[in-house]
């Protein structure tokens, strides 16, 4: 599974604002292919926005969310060159995640 | 015979204990995962009983400030932004984003504890024109705002 994430986290005034894109199918499971079988549902449950390993988002999705998700937050604390880190599992199993440092 | 036959008796009781032990062994870990993630609001598929598994349908709240386009070209992306004014709203630590029109219309839960701001952006699917509604959670209470959406093209598949 492909679990390149573009992330980035950048201190604005009072808080930090974290942008992350993953690359994910979002697949809903009502979809069906050329031949007329149900593409099966695949997409991303649970997320995760950790701010050097406390967990300052915890996002559940459902498959309404758009192929390739993009994750827009804001929490306070953070510090420049602190770690910020993004980390997700689809309804497979399947995980990925994305890091960087504060700016 | 097959009164008669303990084999089968005999292998008829052990399927029934094997079934009853992998039921319970499967017990835990479900109570596990649904204590996590709201699955239950997941899988409502019309907006009342969305409403109705999350605690009741909110109140209205100027507090809630909800950015989407009036109108999505492409009902697979339709960018949506939930802020929050605390000085209306405060302690709001859960944010939900429910679009009307769905198969489910929950499509997304943003959990923030206290140091974190209740904001939440992202990108979802609308099948068709409908209405977004964006619901806060503060102190066990629901508040929420609904915004309309024009959909040009369908988010499922279309």
């Amino acid at each position: 599974m492909a679990s390149r994430m573009r992330i980035r986290a950048q201190l604005k005034e009072d808080y930090c604002e974290v942008k992350a894109l993953m690359r994910h199918p979002m697949e809903t499971g009502m979809r069906k292919d050329q031949s007329g079988a149900a593409i099966p549902a695949n997409f991303i449950e649970d997320v995760q926005v950790l701010h050097n390993d406390a967990v300052v988002v915890q996002a559940y999705w459902g498959a309404a969310v758009s192929a390739n998700p993009f994750l827009g937050v804001r929490f306070k604390g953070g510090a420049q060159g602190d770690v910020v880190k993004v980390v997700w599992r689809d309804n497979r199993g399947d995980s990925g995640s994305g890091e960087t440092t504060i700016r | 015979m097959g009164n008669l036959d303990p084999l089968g008796l005999t292998r008829r009781g052990f399927m029934r204990v094997g079934v009853t032990l992998l039921a319970v062994a499967a017990l835990p870990q479900k109570i596990w995962a649904a204590a996590l993630r709201p699955e239950t609001v997941f899988q409502t598929t019309t907006l009342e009983a969305t409403f109705e598994a999350l605690g009741g349908v909110p109140q209205v709240s100027d507090g809630i400030i909800f950015s989407t386009p009036d109108i999505a070209e492409n009902g697979a992306v339709v960018p949506v932004r939930i802020e929050i004014d605390p000085s209306v709203l405060p302690d709001v630590s859960k944010l939900y984003v429910i679009v009307e029109k769905n198969p489910n219309p929950l499509a997304a839960v943003f959990q923030v504890p206290p140091n974190t701001q209740p904001y939440a952006e992202t990108r979802v699917k609308v099948a068709q024109t409908g209405n977004l509604y964006a619901v806060a959670e503060a102190n066990g209470e629901l508040y929420m705002v609904q915004r309309e959406t024009k959909v040009t093209l369908g988010g499922c598949g279309g």
